[in-house]
This record gives C-alpha cells, structure tokens and sequence, in this order.
C-alpha cells in the first residue's frame, strides 16, 4: 500500500531525513519506534505532505503512484490522513460538524458511534466547539473519532498517545484495532513501547533513517539492547 | 398588522429575507412580536403583552419608541425587520429603547439590502436598560454581492443595577460596502455589558468598528469582542475601549482579524483603562493570517483548500 523509499529531507542545509526506506502492508498497523528528534513528525508530515515539507530526494509510493508531489487535498482524496499529536482547534467549527465533514465519504449517520469507540459520550461533546475549552486529551480523541469517521485506506497517528491519560488509553488503542480491522492501514508514530504492542510490525526510527524492522516484541527486545543503552543519541552506528 | 396598500412590498421583504438565508415563517407567524420597515414606511407592527413599539414615518425612515414594561418577560425572541430593495435610498432609523426594571427580551434585528448600489443605512439608537433588566439584541444583515451599501449603527446604551446588555452585530452575507459601526455602553453597578461584532470583508469593503464600554458602577463587567476576516482588498480598523471606573470592575477587550491575502489590511487599537486598584481591564488582540494548521487539518479528511478555508471563515464568524 505504502512503499517509502530512499527519503530524503534536508531543512536549511541539514539532513533531517537521510534514505528513510519503509513498507506498510494493506490491513497492517505498522509502529514507527524512535526517541526525541529522531524525524517522527517529520515523516508524517512528508507522506501526508503537509507543513510545507517536500522530500528532496526518494519517493513516496501511495497504491502504485508516487504521492510527493500532489496537495495535502489530493492524498486525503486518495485514502490517506493524519491525526497530530497536538491537533488544531478551530473555534465555531463543533464536534459534530467536524466529524461529517470528515465522514463526507462515509455514513454521517454514524459519527456518535466514533465518538462512543474513543470513550466520549456524545451529548456532552457533541455540539461543543473542537476550540481551546477542551483539554488537550479531549482534542486528541476528538481527532481519533474524525480518523475513524474517514474510513481512510491509510491513518497516520502521531503520537496518539501523548496527553491521554489511563483510562481513556486503552480506549484510544481499542479505537485504532478497530479502525484496524474495518480496513484501514495504520502508520503508528510513537515513542512508546507499550502502544506498539497493537502493532503488526515495528520499525526503530534512529537520526531520520529505519534502522531495524520486526516483530513488536523482538523490536522490542532490541530497542531495549541497543537504543537505550546507546550512547550516540540519534547517531546510529548501525 | 399588514397594510393591504403595500402587501407587494411587504412580500418583498420577506422574499429577500428568506432568499438570503433567513426563516420567513417567523416574519409571518401572527404570534411573533415584530416590526417590518421598508425606506421609511412601517410595514407590520406587531406588538404583544408588556411591549410597545410607537413608531413614526419621517421623510428618511422611522422614528421607533421600542418599550418592554416592567416586570414584563418575554419569552419568544422579538424580530426587527428594516431594509430598502431599490438600489439608491437612504433609510434612517431613530430608535429609543426603554427596557423597563426588572424586563426581559431578546431582539433579532433583520437588516436587507439585497440590491444596493447608492444605499445609506443609519441606525441612531438611545437604549435605557432598567436595574435587574436584560435585554439580548441580535442584529445580521443580509447584503447583496454589489457593495454599494454604507452602513452606521451608532448607539449610546445605559445598563441599570444589575442590567444585562448583550448585542452581536454580524455581517458576513454579501459584501459589507462601508461599515462605520459604534456602540457606547455605560454600566452601574453589577451591571453588564457584552459587545460582539462579526463581519467578513472582501472585494474594497471598508469596515471601521469603535466598541466602548465604561464600567461605572461598582463589580459592573463588560467585555468588546470583535472576529473580523478580511479577503481581496478589504480594510478594517477596530477599537475596542474598556474603562474601569469603579471598584471591581472586569473588563475584556477581545479582538482578532484574520488576513487572507497579501492586499487587505487589518489594524487593531485596543485600549484599556482603569482608575481603582481593585478593577482590573483585560486585553488581546490578534492580527494573522488564516491558521495554516487549520487549513491542512481540513485538508487532511478530504476538503480542498477553499473549502478549508470556507469552514473556518464560518466557524469563526457563527
């Protein structure tokens, strides 16, 4: 489905990004691994071609095309989307209209379910604005649902995780599985080994390359070895 | 009570009013308060239990003694209606409200100028809010896409003893032409005032907006407000003046314009004062662009760019 390979980014003369290669399989939640700094971000922003950010080299291949160069509109069209790890707000726009325009292509008759499947009980979110009265954990799993409503061949998560607290946690990963299993494909962005589990692979993100790929346990095991035992910080001497 | 003699321009209102977005059926529901002005002849004027509106046809428009009695709540919004369909003409309107102690009201204003090419409309309103009285006013005007429309609401309003005042004041159908918009409150004490203005400026709109809120009495509040976006070649200049006269006062002045385009320009002067250390006189202001992140968020399930656009240009004006 997704095939990334020999990425490159530079910003202002520094290579954030150095031929990043990286395969998601249809149906497969892929977890991308990597401390602080390693490029996270900036990955999703590459595929989803947002923040302004084009590769300077390599390709992105999205169902056999080569996405670089087509608007954040065009890959949306195409199946793809983006959940940030700090989500915008919009003042005036409310929960409820947030989640059609993202269900356009889907059934709006069911956006209290999303909503539901991210443990939000929708008449108390429902007609609130997505703006800076709710709390950042809120917002996060108000982006989720939008996810959810998509029905997208490919999310990208950011960080799902960062400002979710225990309880809504586990909600947040039952929502992703079972985002999984309606048929999309999930690039999983964290730094947290405990959400990868949820995942069919693993791939360890060091100084903006792909250093190891597996199993969740056994990148696991390896991370644990090698990356926090490492003493050269996002520089990978693999 | 309709006049059979201009029933034609009365369907006329309504018809505008309605192609513009609006709900007809409350123009034309029996049990609604209302009054409909066209140029400067009274159209309908219905009233209702604990409310009066005398008016008066001058040569430029009406004269309108608006009074809710004392004591009098009423629970259905009251809806205004002025507007002038020919494309020149000059509509005037000479409004004196007394909202009586202890009264409560809501006012929807619908102000309609579908054709406008050589059109003034000037609102000069003395408001009296009475102690314990509240008095919610809503005004949306409905222009036509030619701009040829200058618009002046000016008003002096006075809140009682625990008064409430609350106006929003949008513009954002059609272009808005020339606005010179100017709303001076004045609040007793634990008296409160809240100023809200939306427009969406485009084409060589000139907007021009002076929200003033002195807060005289002691704990009296306030808060100007101000959501401005401005497209193609618009201007707009807002100020929003907040005095903290007494004791525990709180103020707010809140203003924020969004540019869209390298041609338009925003300017922003707040200005916040206060003369007792126990008041205190709050303000920001914002001039920006349309947040980038917003746009692509949209983008991001689907929408193209205008569209993204559209969506927070509405959500920030609703």
């Amino acid at each position: 489905m997704l095939v990334v390979e020999n990425l490159q980014l530079k910003l202002n003369g520094n290579p954030i990004i150095n031929g990043l290669d990286l395969r998601v399989d249809n149906g497969e939640i892929h977890g991308i691994l990597g401390e602080n700094g390693t490029g996270k971000t900036t990955i999703a922003n590459l595929i989803m071609g947002t923040n302004n950010y084009r590769p300077t080299g390599g390709r992105i291949i999205f169902d056999g095309e080569d996405i670089s160069k087509l608007s954040v509109s065009q890959r949306a069209k195409k199946g793809i989307t983006l959940a940030w790890q700090e989500p915008a707000r919009v003042e005036g726009l409310t929960v409820r209209d947030y989640l059609r325009l993202s269900s356009k292509n889907g059934q709006a008759d069911q956006i209290e379910r999303y909503l539901l499947m991210v443990g939000m009980e929708p008449k108390q979110y429902m007609d609130r604005d997505i703006d800076a009265t709710l709390s950042g954990g809120e917002r996060k799993r108000i982006e989720m649902a939008s996810v959810l409503a998509m029905h997208p061949k490919l999310a990208i998560l950011d960080e799902p995780d960062s400002g979710i607290d225990i309880v809504a946690l586990p909600l947040l990963l039952n929502g992703i599985i079972e985002m999984n299993r309606q048929g999309s494909s999930v690039l999983l962005i964290t730094h947290s080994e405990r959400v990868t589990e949820i995942a069919h692979r693993v791939s360890i993100l060091c100084a903006g390359k792909i250093i190891n790929s597996g199993a969740p346990l056994e990148i696991s095991r390896w991370f644990k070895n090698n990356c926090l035992t490492c003493p050269h910080i996002n520089e990978p001497t693999y | 009570m309709i006049r059979y003699s201009v029933e034609e321009e009365y369907k006329g209102m309504i018809d505008a009013y309605q192609k513009a977005g609006g709900d007809k059926s409350v123009l034309e529901s029996k049990d609604t308060a209302k009054l409909v002005v066209h140029e400067n002849r009274v159209l309908a004027n219905d009233g209702i239990k604990g409310l009066k509106i005398d008016t008066e046809e001058t040569e430029s428009g009406v004269r309108v003694n608006f009074t809710i009695e004392k004591g009098t709540k009423i629970d259905r919004p009251v809806h205004l209606c002025f507007g002038l369909l020919p494309k020149e003409g000059l509509q005037e309107i000479i409004m004196k409200v007394d909202a009586q102690d202890d009264s409560e009201v809501s006012v929807v204003a619908h102000c309609i100028f579908p054709n406008a090419v050589r059109v003034i409309h000037k609102m000069d309103a003395d408001i009296n809010i009475g102690n314990n009285a509240k008095f919610d006013y809503k005004e949306t005007h409905y222009h036509g896409e030619d701009g040829g429309i200058e618009v002046i609401p000016k008003a002096r309003v006075r809140v009682g003893k625990g008064g409430v005042w609350q106006s929003t004041f949008s513009l954002s159908q059609g272009l808005v032409g020339k606005l010179d918009y100017d709303f001076e409150v004045f609040c007793q004490e634990k008296a409160v005032a809240e100023l809200v203005v939306k427009a969406y400026g485009r084409g060589s709109d000139d907007i021009k907006i002076l929200e003033k809120i002195h807060l005289d009495g002691r704990g009296a509040r306030g808060m100007a407000k101000s959501r401005l976006v401005l497209s193609d070649k618009a201007r707009a200049e807002v100020r929003g003046e907040t005095y903290g006269n007494a004791p525990y006062a709180r103020g707010h002045v809140d203003c924020m314009e969004l540019v869209n385009g390298t041609e338009a320009v925003a300017v922003a002067i707040p200005i916040v004062s206060v003369t007792y250390d126990t008041a205190k006189v709050t303000h920001e202001a914002a001039i920006g662009s349309i947040d980038r992140r917003q746009v692509e968020t949209l983008m991001a399930r689907g929408l193209d760019e205008d569209e993204a656009v559209d969506v927070i240009v509405k959500g920030i004006l609703k």
